[in-house]
């Protein structure tokens, strides 16, 4: 997929142009934000949980290969299938194999981020196939032919007024006059149109929220039971996830689920649990026929071992965009790829590359919210600033910047040179501003002063004026 | 005048011959900040003011300059490590760093010691200094018990309140500054509905990402108009720097005080961004005394 992250702050600009984006923007911080902390506030050992969480996934990601290869033995015990991709192209190739084998026309998906950062549903279509998306959020942004702007809430952009617009549109078997004013009249339309589509269904594909090595088995969790529908329904369930999703135990997987969802969308627990674990058994009541589990690498095992190791824990909550200041002023679609918020600004000059994704982990004022709800512990500002050092000593940073930080560097590097610079120079700003103490323009300065005044300096330094008054040195 | 590395190694009361009001108190060397030393050197004395009341011997070093966060933050690990290097041979000898910032003190406490994790013998020198810096406000309370009859300050107006990020969240300071406030006579809390969220400042960024960092202030200085308060008070100079700004170029009637000011009985001048005749003309304006 076409990134388009290096164009980030223009995309921010249109992003805080979109009166109708904002207003969706603005309904969404308080929302999730809110719940969040009733959640959290309702269970006393919620800060407790999330240590155990993150200490299960440090070890999990510290014996990685070990947790993967025993979640491949189970599935294979269980008569399902395990495909390793090394990237995007090969777990494409991999889904389009399965499709083209079974003789598959129509494929229904359940939500899943990992779909998006492979291409899946251009690659499945330009193939031939009828690819319809199951969530209600990817539905609508499915039909709209966009990208979610939130990897929880994909739809989150989107007013209600613009979703009856576009069932209107597309779906031309209803009259055109009938009520879609309420949430229910669209949730209703969507499952009538929904219900037909999965039982046409050949290949249900769905993500996973974990894969749990003991037992072989993928775990998603739903609030609409779509994964359910998509996964037992069809003759065969392929499950697309990456690396990272592995946990030990069925133990491991409900100590996360229980940050998961509170984190989330500050739910005790998602609607569905949905555990999946091969394909039907003689003498099942239903299920599919065949059971494939395709492993996405593409630059995760890349980051073990590095300083970006802690990504992997993330468990693709949402919390830290929706706790996020600069994701909530210009959404996602703004970061430019497939993850937004603090979580993409670490992901996507991973995935990408730090000269593509470069300007994320600079577009932060490390206020620390992130990592402060962040229910697997990450610390992403540090992660940030570990990328913002990479490209400094790579040479990446813009020279107007590099300029600036060397000059300022080499005199705080220097009190007295520092002093004597300073004092010139505040002595200056002081007089300019004498009169009204501030001062509308700057030089070197418009960043500032083309939305704030900058407020103008007394005059004379501290240490020059504690000095004239012989304070303690 | 004692050089400044020759005394109060250990803090201990037997000090010598500073001259102190309270020879009893520990020595705290002010690291002033840049933003003070420069913008709003009031801020220091208003926080040597307040240390003092609070039992401590001030001194301030000569040979400070910036905390080297702009450097960290931008990835300049080199420049970052020269100054702190500076900030760490500069406050050997006293027994607190005391800072009236959260975020320059949060860069000392919180990292410092991971700059020089591969030189064991600064790490060591580090981890020291991050142990004994402070924040001015939390310092007060946390560190030196000042009783609330130590303040001894009158603001007669609402104010609000803005819990700057690194502060809040990297030396939890948050009831610090409001206990302290709530001895100030004739002073009204309302408080920000918006406290906990950014103000858009964040260093560099608000030159890098200017339209964001304005719609971030924006929002922000819209909640404080809301509130109805007179003053916004904030613990941060960059942070209020900003908010100021914002505030003072929408011409909102409300003045802008580092919270040091307010409680050493200083915030009787010009607000942040204001002068004495453009003070009292917009508190016309706004149809008060």
């Amino acid at each position: 997929m076409e990134a388009t992250t290096r164009r980030f702050k223009q995309n921010a600009r249109e992003a805080m142009d979109d009166a109708q984006l904002q207003k969706a923007l603005t309904k969404m911080k308080v929302g999730f934000v809110e719940r969040r902390a009733e959640a959290r506030a309702g269970l006393p050992e919620f800060d407790a949980l999330r240590d155990q969480a993150r200490d299960i996934k440090n070890h999990t990601l510290e014996n990685i290969d070990f947790y993967l290869e025993r979640f491949e033995g189970e599935v294979t015990k269980a008569g399902g299938q395990v495909h390793w991709a090394r990237n995007a192209e090969e777990a494409r190739q991999r889904v389009k194999d399965i499709c083209a084998r079974v003789g598959a026309k129509s494929v229904t998906k359940g939500k899943s981020m990992i779909s998006e950062e492979i291409a899946l549903n251009g690659a499945l279509e330009e193939a031939g196939y009828e690819v319809v998306e199951t969530d209600l959020g990817e539905y609508i942004i499915q039909l709209r032919r966009e990208r979610p702007s939130h990897i929880i809430a994909p739809a989150i952009h989107v007013l209600k007024e613009q979703v009856a617009d576009d069932f209107r549109a597309h779906h031309i078997q209803f009259d055109q006059a009938r009520p879609l004013g309420e949430p229910r009249q669209l949730i209703s339309e969507a499952r009538e149109v929904l219900r037909q589509k999965y039982l046409d269904s050949d290949v249900g594909i769905t993500g996973a929220n974990f894969l749990i090595a003991e037992t072989g088995t993928s775990v998603i969790v739903t609030n609409e039971g779509n994964g359910d529908l998509t996964q037992t329904l069809p003759k065969v369930h392929v499950v697309i996830a990456s690396l990272e999703k592995v946990v030990p135990t069925l133990d491991d997987a409900a100590a996360i689920l229980r940050v998961l969802a509170r984190s989330a969308t500050g739910q005790e627990f998602s609607a569905y649990t949905t555990f999946s674990t091969g394909p039907r058994r003689a003498g099942d009541p239903d299920g599919p026929e065949e059971y494939h589990v395709v492993l996405l690498d593409n630059g995760r095992s890349a980051m073990l071992g590095t300083e970006y190791q802690d990504m992997l824990r993330c468990i693709r909550c949402g919390a830290c965009m929706n706790h996020c200041p600069v994701y909530g002023a210009v959404g996602g679609h703004a970061y430019g790829w497939v993850y937004p918020g603090p979580m993409g600004a670490v992901l996507t000059p991973s995935f990408i590359g730090v000269d593509q994704g470069g300007h994320l982990p600079n577009a932060s004022t490390f206020c620390g919210r992130c990592a402060e709800v962040c229910p697997m512990r990450i610390p992403l500002p540090k992660m940030m600033r570990h990328y913002r050092a990479k490209e400094y000593e790579e040479g990446l940073a813009p020279p107007a910047v590099r300029f600036g930080l060397d000059l300022w560097g080499f005199l705080a590097k220097r009190p007295r040179l520092y002093r004597l610079a300073t004092r010139a120079a505040i002595g200056a700003l002081g007089r300019l501003g004498r009169k009204r103490g501030r001062l509308a323009r700057l030089p070197l300065a418009d960043g500032w002063t083309k939305h704030r005044d900058f407020p103008a300096p007394e005059g004379r330094t501290f240490q020059d004026q504690w000095d004239a008054i012989g304070g303690a040195r | 005048m004692t050089a400044p590395q020759s005394s109060a190694d250990t803090g201990s009361a037997s000090s010598d011959d500073l001259g102190d009001k309270s020879p009893a108190g520990p020595t705290v060397g002010l690291f002033v900040t840049c933003l003070v030393d420069l913008f709003r050197p009031k801020v220091g004395f208003a926080s040597v003011k307040l240390l003092e009341a609070a039992g401590c011997r001030v001194r301030v070093p000569r040979a400070q300059t910036c905390c080297g966060q702009p450097a960290y933050n931008s990835g300049d690990n080199d420049h970052s490590r020269a100054i702190a290097r500076g900030v760490i041979e500069a406050f050997e000898g006293v027994d607190y760093l005391v800072a009236p910032s959260g975020s320059c003190a949060g860069m000392i406490r919180a990292h410092y010691p991971d700059l020089f994790a591969d030189d064991p013998e600064m790490h060591l020198k580090a981890g020291a200094l991050a142990q004994r810096s402070y924040e001015l406000v939390s310092f007060l309370t946390d560190v030196m018990d000042m009783p609330l009859e130590a303040i001894d300050a009158r603001f007669d107006g609402a104010v609000t309140y803005h819990d700057s990020c690194s502060g809040l969240r990297e030396l939890e300071i948050k009831q610090q500054p409001r206990k302290l406030l709530s001895a100030v006579e004739n002073i009204r809390l309302t408080e920000l509905p918006s406290a906990e969220i950014c103000c858009g400042f964040g260093g560099t960024f608000c030159v890098k990402y200017p339209d964001i960092s304005n719609k971030m202030v924006g929002d922000k200085a819209k909640d404080v108009v809301d509130t109805g308060a007179d003053a916004l008070l904030a613990g941060d100079l960059g942070c209020l720097m900003n908010m100021a700004g914002k505030l003072k170029r929408e011409e909102a009637p409300v003045r802008v005080y580092h919270v040091a000011e307010v409680l050493a009985d200083m915030a009787d001048g010009p607000g942040i961004g204001e002068t004495e005749a453009a003070q009292v003309q917009a508190m016309h304006e706004a149809g008060r005394e």
